[in-house]
């Protein structure tokens, strides 16, 4: 992601676009391209992927829904109404998404779930990269003895296998509070991020540069952070955003076993579990919820994708 | 004669690898005094950058092993200094230009940024504007054109001759007493190499350093340096200033180098090249290594046997050789004169 180039995307642009206008405005005095920075190609070319920008409102919209769950939910998540329970979707007193067993207002408990599990993911993403980034930093940037120590070890973790210790870790620790389950997942998310900035550590090690701000007088700490790292930044985010999606689908599984987050919090998958029990009657105990999951996976998924795509300045490929 | 700001004495220099011990450098030394511009030649692989680099502390370890020899600079051998201490020289008193603008800028950062932090790695005190200032100062000293624009641009965003440019900012931001231009303007347009020239030159009146350049182009030499050091397999071959050196080479490696150059003032159809290739560093020639090539040795024993010794070739002449036959040379007239214009 050294050189940015503008005329090999220009080529590609759809004549009609309103981008290509908006390129050709960049020719100052018909010699010189407007120098840009590098974010602002990015940004042109997330623009370009549309599956991706939609992907991004959608879920900034969910986003905004689980962070004012309390203002837009119309009911408590907890709020039982014994005379009105199981009640298919309906417009009468706003149970758009029906009522449960408890007859609690199943929208209001979709919305806090959103919450919950998207508080868990966020969490999850933020914990594993941080720990994976340094991990893999400090194994690519010393390599020899420490590299294979922590790499043994990530293989290690990486052969465990999840669902198994996820259950036995849940079951055991289990209170079900979501910052825990969202620490035990992250104890076995970071690997796959750590390999990457390892792998990425030990071909920025030896360039130019590295070398160059080593003669400056830089120590290790101040090459790792402020030299290699940021030439990282492109696939840690994209990874990120990844593992946001598959701590969502997890944390989900996990809670629909039952060793997730506990009653009465609502989390996506405890929901699609409670309602499960009911058979087809009641149809949208499970469909909303899962309809929700797959929702934000999918739209973090081609975020990611968009993400990449836009980072990397090798590939030409023009999305629709 | 003042007294060298560094000495390097016996350095030598061996790298592990798969095929067995290259010996990089071999017993290298030579003087650096205040203020002057000392140009190292040779060609590639001649352990010219290597020797540099480990007075640095920047050869890559573990391959690389420092075998002998010191280095001394302000009272203090470099070889033998702490790990932290050494860090404190590096871009302090001795900074280091480097071959490639294109790829030793780091591409996501500023410009700016990595000039002012060159400033505060070694006085972390500095407050962010006076970092910033003083990086102005310095582009602007360099010859960058518009600084204050400049300073917040990526290096992609600039061409080759301001990134060289950006990097000598770089090497003189803190003052150094010696300055180390490793291959300069090898990876230049030669219209650019002229205008780096000056930019040195400037860099030079301003910190008032003594620079050590090294290169594989005599017409650098000829334009900058003051003395030269011509390495050969790892080995100093001949050492001099520049005027004996261009004018009555004493080692036939020299000799070659020099009829071996591309000029304009004479009226040759072919240059003529050096003949055979350098040397392996692993299993280097017995005795002298340029024997295998010599024109001047004529398979004389000794140049087989003995490894010649770098020697005074006149008393008060500051002009050491390191050719058995080095008298030899000074009566045939080598033709090279005046190449120094």
């Amino acid at each position: 992601m050294t050189d940015v180039r503008p005329p090999a995307d220009v080529s590609h642009e759809e004549p009609s676009s309103t981008e290509s206008h908006d390129l050709s405005l960049s020719y100052e005095s018909g010699v010189e391209v407007k120098a840009r920075s590098q974010w602002a190609y990015v940004r042109m070319r997330f623009l370009r992927h549309r599956l991706a920008v939609v992907s991004l409102v959608a879920l900034i919209l969910i986003a905004l829904v689980g962070v004012f769950a309390p203002q837009l939910a119309p009911y408590g998540f907890d709020e039982v109404n014994f005379d009105n329970t199981t009640r298919s979707p309906t417009f009468e007193g706003w149970h758009l998404f029906g009522t449960d067993q408890l007859g609690r207002d199943y929208l209001s408990r979709v919305i806090y779930g959103i919450r919950t599990s998207l508080w868990v993911a966020v969490f999850v993403a933020l914990l594993s990269t941080a720990l994976g980034t340094a991990v893999g930093a400090l194994a690519g940037f010393y390599s020899g003895r420490v590299d294979n120590l922590l790499m043994r070890f990530t293989d290690l973790v990486l052969t465990l296998p999840g669902l198994a210790v996820l259950l036995t870790a849940a079951a055991f620790f289990g209170s079900g509070d979501p910052l825990e389950i969202g620490l035990i997942l992250a104890l076995l998310f970071w690997t796959s991020i750590a390999r990457i900035v390892r792998g990425l550590f030990l071909s920025l090690r030896e360039k130019e540069f590295v070398e160059a701000a080593r003669a400056a007088g830089a120590g290790d700490l101040r090459i790792i952070v402020r030299h290699m790292l940021p030439n990282c930044v492109g696939p840690i985010i994209v990874n990120t955003t990844l593992v946001v999606a598959a701590a969502i689908l997890v944390e989900a599984a996990l809670s629909f076993l039952g060793f997730g987050i506990q009653p009465p919090n609502a989390a996506l998958g405890k929901l699609i579990s409670d309602g499960q029990g009911e058979g087809f009657e009641v149809w949208w105990l499970v469909t909303f919820p899962g309809l929700v999951i797959v929702t934000i996976a999918l739209c973090i998924n081609f975020v990611g994708d968009g993400l990449r795509d836009a980072l990397d300045p090798t590939q030409r490929r023009v999305r629709a | 004669m003042p007294e060298p700001i560094l000495k390097l004495r016996g350095l030598t220099v061996e790298f592990a690898t798969e095929d067995g011990v290259v010996h990089a450098v071999t017993d290298v030394s030579y003087d650096l005094r205040p203020g002057e511009i000392l140009g190292v030649v040779g060609e590639s692989g001649s352990g010219k950058s290597v020797s540099m680099l480990s007075v640095l502390g920047l050869i890559p370890v573990p391959s690389g092993r420092i075998v002998g020899g010191e280095a001394i600079f302000e009272g203090e051998d470099l070889l033998k200094l702490p790990d932290d201490r050494l860090r404190e020289i590096r871009g302090g008193q001795i900074a280091m230009i480097f071959q490639d603008p294109m790829t030793s800028l780091n591409p996501v950062l500023t410009i700016g940024d990595q000039i002012s932090e060159a400033v505060r790695v070694h006085n972390p005190q500095t407050s962010g504007d006076t970092a910033r200032t003083r990086t102005i100062q310095l582009l602007e000293l360099v010859g960058v054109p518009s600084a204050e624009l400049r300073v917040n641009q990526f290096p992609h965003e600039l061409s080759g001759g301001m990134r060289q440019r950006a990097m000598i900012a770089m090497a003189i931001a803190n003052d150094p007493s010696v300055l180390v231009a490793d291959e300069p303007t090898t990876a230049l347009d030669v219209t650019i190499q002229a205008q780096i020239v000056e930019v040195l030159k400037t860099a030079q009146r301003e910190t008032q350093a003594a620079i050590v350049l090294i290169t594989h182009d005599l017409g650098l030499i000829a334009e900058l340096a003051d003395r030269v050091v011509v390495m050969y397999a790892g080995r100093v071959v001949e050492l001099g200033d520049v005027f004996s050196i261009f004018d009555s080479p004493r080692h036939p490696y020299t000799v070659g180098l020099l009829s071996s150059l591309a000029r304009l003032d004479t009226d040759k159809e072919w240059l003529e090249p050096i003949p055979g290739q350098p040397p392996s560093l692993i299993t280097p020639p017995p005795g002298c290594a340029f024997h295998p090539r010599c024109t001047q040795s004529q398979g004389r024993a000794i140049c087989r046997t003995d490894v010649p010794e770098l020697r005074l070739l006149r008393e008060g002449v500051d002009h050491r050789s390191a050719c058995h036959f080095a008298d030899e040379l000074a009566s045939a007239g080598t033709g090279a004169a005046g190449a120094r214009s």
